[in-house]
C-alpha cells in the first residue's frame, strides 16, 4: 500500500482527504504511482501530468523521505520507505506566486 | 416575474448572482472553485439550468466543469484538449518560431440549438467544440490550419482565442477573434476559415494593415443583424456592416479608443457600450473616472453614462470578457472590473449600482435572462 498526500486544490477535484492510499502494480516508480492515482481518481488526469506529453506540470514536485524526486526518470525505483508505505508519497504544488 | 442569473468568474473562484426582473436585490453563491482562476462561465441559450465553467490554474492546469441545475451542483467534465495532428508553430513574443502548447480555455460558447454542444476558445489560439455536454473534446483545425497560424503571435496576456460568435441566422456561419491575430470566420460550420481583417489598422505592427496581426479584443453583434459586428481593437472601435468583410472606425468622440469589451443593447441593433481605458501602457481608465460610453447610432456619437459610477481616485480595468447584456424589457447592462466590483444597470446604462464591491479580480460576466 503505497500513501499518497495531496495538495488541498486536487483533493477538492477527487473529493477526498489530505492522504490516499493506493495499490500499486509492480515496482513504486513516478509513474506507476501517478497512473495507479490516475485510475482511482480519473478526474485528477491533466492536472499532475501533461494529456499529451505526459511530462510533470512545471509547478507541480515530488517529495519522499526528505528528498525532492521530481526530476527522477518516470520508471526509477523510490525509496523503499515509499513502496513499503511507511513514508508517504507527496505532490505539492510549488510555492509561487499568489 | 422574470429575473437574470449573472455568472462571474474571478481571478480565484466563480460567483453566482440572482435576482427578480427588478434588478435590485441581489443573492449571491460562491466562491465555486474557490481558489482557482474562473475565465469564464457561460449558460446554454437552449437550457439555462445547463452552464458551463472554465476553471485553471497555473499549478494544475485547466479543469471543465458543468452544471445542469443552474449552479447549484457542478459537475467534472473531460479536460484534454489536444491539438490535431503534429500543430507546428507560431511566432513567440521574439519572432521566432514556438511551438503551439495548450494553456488554458479563455471562453466557452454553447450551441444556439443544442445544449450538448459547446464551443471553446483556447490558448494557445485555437477552437475546439463538444458534442457531448463536455464529455469529449476535439479540435476544429481548419482554423489553426488555414494558413497564416505560423505568423500569428501572442498579444501580452498570451494568444488566446477570446471571442465566438455564432451566427444566429446560419449556425454554418462563426465568427472568432484572437490576440494578436486578428477576427476570422467561418461559413461551413467551422472546416474552412478565412481571417475578416480589411479595414483595421494597427500601427503596432510592422504592416499596419496586414492581413493577420490584429490585436482585436472583442467583437460583438445583435442577433436580429448578425452581418453587423463592432469590434474594440487593442486602439480602436471598429464597425462591420458586410460580416467582416471590411471595417471602418467608429471611435468617434471617445476619449480614448484602447479598451476591452463592447457589447449592443438587447433591443436596440444599434446602441452599443464600450468602457475606455486610458492606454496600452495603463491599463486603467481615464481622469480616475469608470465611466461605460454608450453609442445610440451604431458607434462614432458616444455618451458618457456615469450615475452611480466612482467618478474620482479609480483605476481599475475592465476584461474583454466581463460585459453583458440581459433581455428584460428594459435591458439591463452588467460588467466587472478588475478591482472586483461588479455592477448593473436595470435601465440600459441610466443608472447603476453595485451588486458586490470586494470580489477577487473579475475576469468574466455573462448574464441570463430567466423566464
Amino acid at each position: 500500500m503505497i500513501r499518497v498526500v495531496v495538495p488541498w486544490h486536487l483533493r477538492t477535484l477527487a473529493r477526498v482527504g489530505s492522504e490516499v492510499e493506493l495499490d500499486v502494480e509492480g515496482p513504486a516508480t513516478l509513474r506507476s504511482i501517478l497512473d495507479a492515482l490516475e485510475a482511482g481518481y480519473p478526474m485528477l488526469r491533466g492536472t499532475i501530468r501533461d494529456h499529451v506529453t505526459q511530462k510533470r506540470r512545471p509547478f507541480v514536485r515530488f517529495f519522499a523521505c526528505g528528498l525532492d524526486l521530481s526530476h527522477e526518470l518516470p520508471d526509477a525505483p523510490l525509496p523503499d520507505a515509499v513502496a513499503t508505505g511507511t513514508e508517504p508519497f507527496l505532490i505539492v504544488g510549488a510555492m509561487a506566486g499568489g | 416575474m422574470s429575473g437574470v442569473r449573472v455568472l462571474v468568474g474571478t481571478r480565484k473562484g466563480a460567483f453566482v448572482m440572482t435576482a427578480d426582473g427588478k434588478r435590485d436585490r441581489w443573492e449571491i453563491s460562491g466562491p465555486h472553485f474557490a481558489g482557482w482562476e474562473i475565465y469564464h462561465v457561460k449558460g446554454s441559450p437552449v437550457d439555462p439550468n445547463r452552464l458551463y465553467a472554465s476553471q485553471s490554474s497555473g499549478w494544475f492546469g485547466q479543469i471543465i466543469q458543468r452544471s445542469d441545475d443552474g449552479g447549484k451542483t457542478w459537475m467534472q467534465v473531460d479536460n484534454k484538449f489536444a491539438y490535431e495532428g503534429v500543430p507546428g508553430t507560431h511566432q513567440w513574443y521574439d519572432g521566432t518560431a514556438h511551438p503551439w502548447e495548450f494553456a488554458r480555455v479563455w471562453h466557452l460558447e454553447p450551441s444556439l440549438s443544442d445544449p450538448d454542444t459547446v464551443y471553446a476558445g483556447v490558448e494557445d489560439a485555437a477552437l475546439f467544440r463538444s458534442v457531448d455536454g463536455g464529455m469529449s473534446w476535439a479540435e476544429l483545425p481548419g482554423l489553426r490550419e488555414h494558413g497564416s497560424g505560423p505568423f500569428w503571435q501572442p498579444g501580452a496576456g498570451g494568444m488566446c482565442l477570446h471571442t465566438i460568435l455564432i451566427d444566429p441566422s446560419n449556425p454554418d456561419r462563426i465568427f472568432i477573434a484572437i490576440s494578436a491575430a486578428g477576427a476570422f470566420r467561418t461559413d461551413d460550420g467551422g472546416k474552412t476559415w478565412r481571417p475578416i481583417n480589411n479595414g483595421l489598422r494597427s500601427e503596432q505592427i510592422p504592416d499596419p494593415t496586414a492581413e493577420v496581426g490584429h490585436c482585436v479584443h472583442r467583437i460583438a453583434l445583435h442577433p436580429s443583424r448578425p452581418s453587423v459586428l463592432f469590434m474594440q481593437k487593442h486602439w480602436d472601435v471598429m464597425r462591420s456592416d458586410d460580416a467582416g468583410e471590411s471595417w471602418r472606425e467608429v471611435s468617434g468622440n471617445l476619449p480614448t479608443d484602447f479598451g476591452f469589451p463592447i457589447d449592443v443593447h438587447a433591443h436596440e441593433p444599434d446602441t452599443v457600450y464600450v468602457v475606455p481605458i486610458k492606454s496600452d501602457s495603463e491599463h486603467f481608465v481615464p481622469d480616475a473616472k469608470l465611466r461605460v460610453y454608450r453609442s445610440r447610432t451604431g458607434g462614432n456619437e458616444w455618451e458618457a453614462l456615469t450615475n452611480g459610477l466612482p467618478q474620482g481616485d479609480c483605476y481599475v480595468n475592465v476584461l474583454r470578457d466581463a460585459m453583458a447584456v440581459d433581455s428584460l424589457d428594459s435591458c439591463g447592462v452588467y460588467f466587472g472590473t478588475t478591482g472586483g466590483q461588479v455592477y448593473a444597470s436595470a435601465d440600459a446604462g441610466d443608472h447603476w449600482a453595485p451588486i458586490v464591491r470586494d470580489l477577487p479580480a473579475v475576469l468574466s460576466v455573462e448574464v441570463q435572462t430567466l423566464p
